[in-house]
């Protein structure tokens, strides 16, 4: 018998395989009968999945573990069995704050341009100059509250020595006003999924400074989001998506298919765009300056390969330990084990008969800054930055 | 503040005249604080101007994303919001998202005096959408007369039919092939073009 589902999209490179598993028939092989359901606002779709408009949902990471713990918003428990990436924003800045930073760094650019903490140095430095002049503080675009956009830019500027919410301003910014805002000389830079980072490239008027997986490794990005009722009432339905959406990442992951997964992804009535931009996505190989400058990068965006899909609860538990440290959240031994449980990696070890192993040790979310990550010590981890607003 | 004078009622839309429909509902009813923003730039800073009690925005708005800052707790924020939309009420909810619209209420108003304002959003939202469809349909009418009046033309000419022989053609066919007039006439005018 088929199933039908309504699952919720944001039109970004990262519901790449939701959209494939409908496309390429690997849904329909499972009896399953999906509509996606184009998007405006993680608000949105956060609102739609919460009352039972969807079925499932392209989700960022944090708005599950936000949902779960009613953060800011009202309490709905949700599970992620399926992560559908990892990594994959960038930060890209305007013309004028790359020459600025490129200026402050100590040392040579061909070195630094791609370490972190000698551009977040940098930056510190072009905020303390702009305060001597009296300059407007720099003002930088992220997608939403509980997003690992925010918590990469707030980590990343912390570590150089900026203070996120005193020396700069972070505003939330809809993924297609980013580009616009950027241009008009509204925002200063952003952090943003793809397609947008590139687009600002190609349009001359951003440069992508960095990769978020210089900041992090392996960061949860966008889960497959489900009620947890749901998921009780409804296993098999679940297991089958999940086994789905495995089919689909894995032939996204195959090289010789990624021109063809561009072309899907650049239909209209998905993502839409330019093939050549997406497919540079997938391959993490990305034109960085308008001068014509690529970057490649293994780590980029993963979508199911290196055991990407595996939702592990220790990056649920960063996560928190973000949400913690920037204030959203006072930290308590339950609602991080709340939080832990909504990466349910036993759901997807179980849908795909796979002997549960972890591709990730518990050190493996690989910042480049502070101690290696401790999910049994989250007090003891953020006592170690200096820069934060935990409220107790 | 504003319990007891009329709540100040900032729309966000961009489809001016959705807004001004929204806005005259609103007055009619007696809420006389209405205010309407529809550039959607520094969207935060302007709602912090207007210092609203409650805000309507419409679901098709990517910067409803932007509101959810105003749940943060930042120094940009002097006083907390809080989303209308509780678990008590599904109700209401499903009725709003139905609609397309959401509604938030910033802390200090009684939750009671909102219902009257989301139930007056909820039914100018449908009825705008109404208005359109109706308008789209007119829309669509007016094209199909063209188009069956052109493919009219083209049978008489070709077939030496009169105008009434020539609609006939038209309708018995569409009625054979279980299609509308409209796109029988089209699919004339497709040929005609590739046999000129």
């Amino acid at each position: 018998m088929t199933q039908s589902l309504r699952i919720g999209f944001i039109p970004l490179v990262d519901a790449a395989a939701l959209i494939v598993a409908v496309d390429k028939g690997f849904a329909a092989a499972e009896g399953l009968d999906i509509t996606l359901v184009r998007e405006v606002s993680w608000s949105n779709i956060r609102d739609k999945l919460n009352i039972g408009l969807f079925d499932a949902a392209h989700l960022l990471a944090p708005v599950a573990i936000a949902s779960s713990l009613g953060l800011g918003h009202v309490k709905v428990p949700i599970v992620a069995p399926f992560n559908l990436s990892l990594n994959g924003n960038a930060i890209t800045v305007s013309p004028a704050l790359h020459a600025a930073i490129l200026g402050e760094l100590a040392g040579d650019p061909r070195d630094l341009l791609t370490d972190p903490l000698a551009t977040a140095q940098a930056l510190s430095r072009v905020v303390a100059a702009r305060r001597k002049q009296g300059a407007e503080p720099l003002t930088l675009g992220m997608t939403f509250p509980f997003s690992t956009h925010n918590y990469q830019l707030r980590f990343w500027m912390a570590a150089g020595g900026v203070d996120p919410d005193e020396d700069v301003r972070l505003v939330v910014l809809p993924p297609p006003f980013m580009v616009d805002s950027l241009a008009n000389g509204h925002v200063d830079g952003f952090c943003v999924g793809a397609p947008w980072n590139s687009i600002a490239v190609d349009l001359g008027i951003g440069h992508i400074l960095h990769f978020v997986s210089d900041i992090l490794v392996r960061a949860a990005e966008k889960v497959l989001a489900v009620r947890r009722n749901w998921s009780e009432t409804n296993p098999q339905v679940l297991a089958a998506l999940i086994r789905a959406a495995t089919a689909a990442a894995d032939f996204i992951e195959q090289p010789q298919h990624r021109a063809e997964v561009a072309r899907i992804l650049a239909q209209p009535e998905h993502i839409g765009g330019d093939a050549d931009v997406l497919q540079r996505t997938l391959d993490g190989r990305l034109k960085i300056s308008p001068d014509g400058t690529y970057r490649e990068s293994s780590r980029y965006l993963l979508v199911g390969r290196e055991g990407a899909s595996r939702p592990e609860p220790v990056q649920a538990a960063w996560l928190y330990a973000q949400m913690v440290r920037w204030g959203q959240a006072s930290f308590s031994p339950e609602a991080l084990r709340t939080a832990q449980q909504v990466f349910r990696s036993d759901l997807y070890d179980a849908a795909l008969g796979r002997a549960g192993k972890a591709a990730t040790g518990p050190g493996d979310i690989g910042a480049f800054a502070g101690p290696a990550f401790d999910a049994n010590d989250i007090a003891g981890h953020l006592a170690a930055f200096k820069i934060g607003r935990r409220c107790g | 503040m504003g319990t007891e004078s009329s709540p100040k009622i900032v729309i966000v839309d961009e489809s001016p005249i959705r807004a001004a429909i929204l806005e005259e509902g609103l007055r009619e009813a007696g809420f006389t604080s209405v205010a309407h923003i529809r550039e959607m730039h520094s969207l935060l800073a302007r709602i912090y101007a207007l210092d609203p009690d409650v805000i309507v925005i419409d679901l098709e708005n990517p910067s409803r994303d932007v509101l959810e800052q105003m749940f943060q707790v930042s120094r940009a924020v002097r006083r907390p919001v809080a989303m209308f939309v509780d678990q008590s009420d599904t109700a209401s909810i499903q009725a709003s998202v139905d609609a397309g619209v959401s509604a938030y209420i910033v802390d200090g108003l009684k939750k009671e005096r909102l219902k009257p304002i989301l139930d007056l959003c909820i039914s100018r939202f449908n009825a705008f959408a109404k208005l359109q469809d109706e308008l789209e349909r007119a829309r669509s009418a007016l094209e199909d007369r063209k188009v069956i009046d052109r493919a009219k033309g083209i049978l008489m000419r070709m077939k030496g039919l009169t105008e009434d022989e020539a609609y006939v053609l038209l309708r018995s066919t569409a009625m054979r092939e279980k299609k509308k007039i409209g796109e029988i006439a089209q699919s004339v005018l497709t040929a005609s073009e590739l046999l000129k």
